[in-house]
């Protein structure tokens, strides 16, 4: 799904942000990407995004080549309070995307309602984004990539501005909604495949959304671990990648159950580890 | 109830009062030039509010005094409006277009818009076609440059956004550069809306030959200080009347604004 080969970028200042970086994506799976801050991380997913060119190395998305941003691809930035429009209903925000996909107004809207729903946010549509609190807001940015159904999702550490609680249930919004509750703990070379809801995922309507594929930025090892089928440790400025490590994590996860496992203790030390002494 | 009668009254006693102290000193003094509310009054009704109820007691002179004034300044306030957004999107978009054009817009700016009136009155002879010239060119500025500030500041992630969800050029523009700099471009539509009562006093003045201006000019000329100040208040009182109106279409139209700006603070 996703290929980036020897990709490095330098800013017009001389800062070199990333170097060398060489990762491959299947369909389906959900990387994590974490590392010291200042590694690059965001410039890298700008990069995949198609909003910076990079100065060197190649990146393709569904075997093209990104030149400008690819068609089917979504992004969940950070900073929820600005990347929503606060001119624009709930609703609207969610369905403006839309406009592109060749859908009939009320087909648009109804498409965005759903995607509400199945974040949780049923009954905000008429609201605006700055009457909701934060985590609500970071939900209806969600419910925007999703109704615009992208095969690969790109999210620029979507949980760093919310409450611990609050991140913990965005963090289970995002395995229910790509099926993540039957899947995980696949066999290794397989387990980025991921066929969609083998069991049929209860209570997550998954329409549309299963089987995409996401591309996590974070700087918390244990959300990276918990939510990831793998981790990839990018090393201090400029960013190249450390190691990579599969998650294998029986499913569904849950944050307790989850969290306790020895396996998942064991992981999130190694990833410590590797982001500590790069 | 209650509390909008007593807001009322907060907003009001200062004016009353300045009113009736204006009356009693103006009576006292018995000045022809500084003639008591009440004769102002009695010098607009006679001037404008002679008419039939039917038509809001306005009389035939006031009908040709207030349509050429009123309907030059508005015409050239959105024309001013349309030309100065357009070319505000413009420079604010285009780094390029910017360091060209700021240069020129910067001394454009400073030229004291009512010294160009002898040359439009040249150039266009008396008439509508002057009087638009000049309201324009007086007002044109504040939106033009308050339109390139409020689309140049507009948030890097909500472009970001916009372009990471494929809205194109002319989608970015409307759904998202236009109503992020709204707020901007309102406070640049105000301040014109101010000069545009100015300008058009001025053109009128400097003699153009119809509208409220030029009935002051004849006030002077017949010696009636009365029907000066009548002119001088009907003046305040319209630019009091074209501030409110626009700000309730400000306060709908910028609701979201308005709203976020209280739920961040």
């Amino acid at each position: 799904m996703l290929e980036i080969a020897g990709l490095g970028h330098r800013y017009d200042d001389g800062h070199q942000a990333v170097e060398g970086v060489e990762l491959h994506v299947a369909r389906g799976e959900l990387v994590s990407i974490v590392g010291p801050s200042g590694c690059g991380k965001s410039t890298l997913l700008r990069c995949v995004a198609g909003l910076q060119r990079p100065s060197e190395g190649r990146i393709a998305v569904g075997g093209r080549p990104v030149d400008g941003v690819p068609d089917d691809l979504a992004v969940v930035f950070q900073d929820y309070t600005r990347s929503l429009f606060p001119w624009l209903t709930v609703r609207d925000n969610v369905a403006l995307p839309l406009r592109r996909r060749d859908l009939a107004r009320a087909e648009r809207r109804q498409r965005a309602l759903d995607a509400l729903a199945q974040v949780g946010l049923d009954g905000t549509a008429g609201k605006y984004p700055w009457q909701l609190s934060g985590g609500m807001q970071q939900r209806v940015a969600i419910a925007r990539a999703l109704a615009y159904r992208p095969a690969l999702l790109l999210m620029d550490e979507p949980f760093g501005s919310v409450d611990a609680q609050t991140r913990e249930d965005l963090e289970d919004l995002l395995l229910s909604v790509r099926g993540g509750a039957d899947r995980g703990g696949g066999p290794g070379e397989k387990g980025g495949g991921g066929a969609p809801g083998s069991g049929g995922a209860p209570g997550s309507g998954t329409a549309g959304t299963a089987g995409m594929t996401i591309l996590l930025v974070t700087h918390d090892i244990d959300e990276s671990v918990y939510v990831g089928d793998r981790v990839v440790v990018l090393t201090g400025a400029p960013g190249r990648v450390h190691s990579e490590l599969r998650v294998e994590l029986p499913a569904p996860r849950d944050q307790i159950v989850t969290r306790g496992l020895p396996e998942f203790v064991k992981l999130r030390a190694e990833v410590g580890r590797a982001v500590r002494r790069p | 109830m209650k509390r909008a009668a007593l807001f009322l009254l907060a907003r009001s006693w200062l004016l009353v009062l300045l009113l009736l102290a204006w009356e009693l000193a103006a009576r006292r003094a018995g000045d022809l030039y500084f003639p008591p509310p009440t004769r102002i009054v009695a010098a607009m009704r006679e001037l404008w509010w002679s008419g039939p109820a039917s038509r809001l007691w306005l009389n035939d002179r006031a009908l040709d005094d207030f349509v050429p004034s009123l309907s030059h300044l508005l015409v050239g306030w959105a024309l001013a409006g349309v030309v100065g957004i357009v070319v505000g999107v413009a420079i604010g978009l285009s780094r390029v277009a910017f360091l060209v054009l700021d240069p020129v817009l910067q001394f454009g700016r400073a030229v004291p818009p009512p010294t160009l009136i002898p040359f439009f009155m040249v150039a266009f002879g008396l008439g509508t076609s002057m009087q638009l010239a000049a309201i324009v060119f007086g007002v044109v500025w504040p939106v033009l440059l308050n339109t390139a500030d409020g689309v140049r500041s507009v948030e890097p992630v909500q472009l970001d956004s916009a372009r990471v969800f494929g809205l194109g050029g002319l989608a970015r523009l409307r759904y998202v550069v236009l109503p992020a700099a709204a707020p901007k471009i309102f406070a640049g539509l105000r301040v014109a809306l101010g000069f545009a009562l100015i300008l058009m006093v001025i053109a009128e003045l400097m003699g153009s030959g119809e509208g409220i201006g030029s009935r002051l000019n004849a006030a002077e000329r017949e010696f009636r200080p009365d029907r000066l100040w009548a002119g001088i208040m009907l003046l305040g009182a319209v630019g009091c009347v074209l501030n409110g109106l626009f700000l309730l279409v400000e306060r709908k139209v910028l609701a979201w604004h308005r709203g976020a700006r209280r739920s961040s603070t």
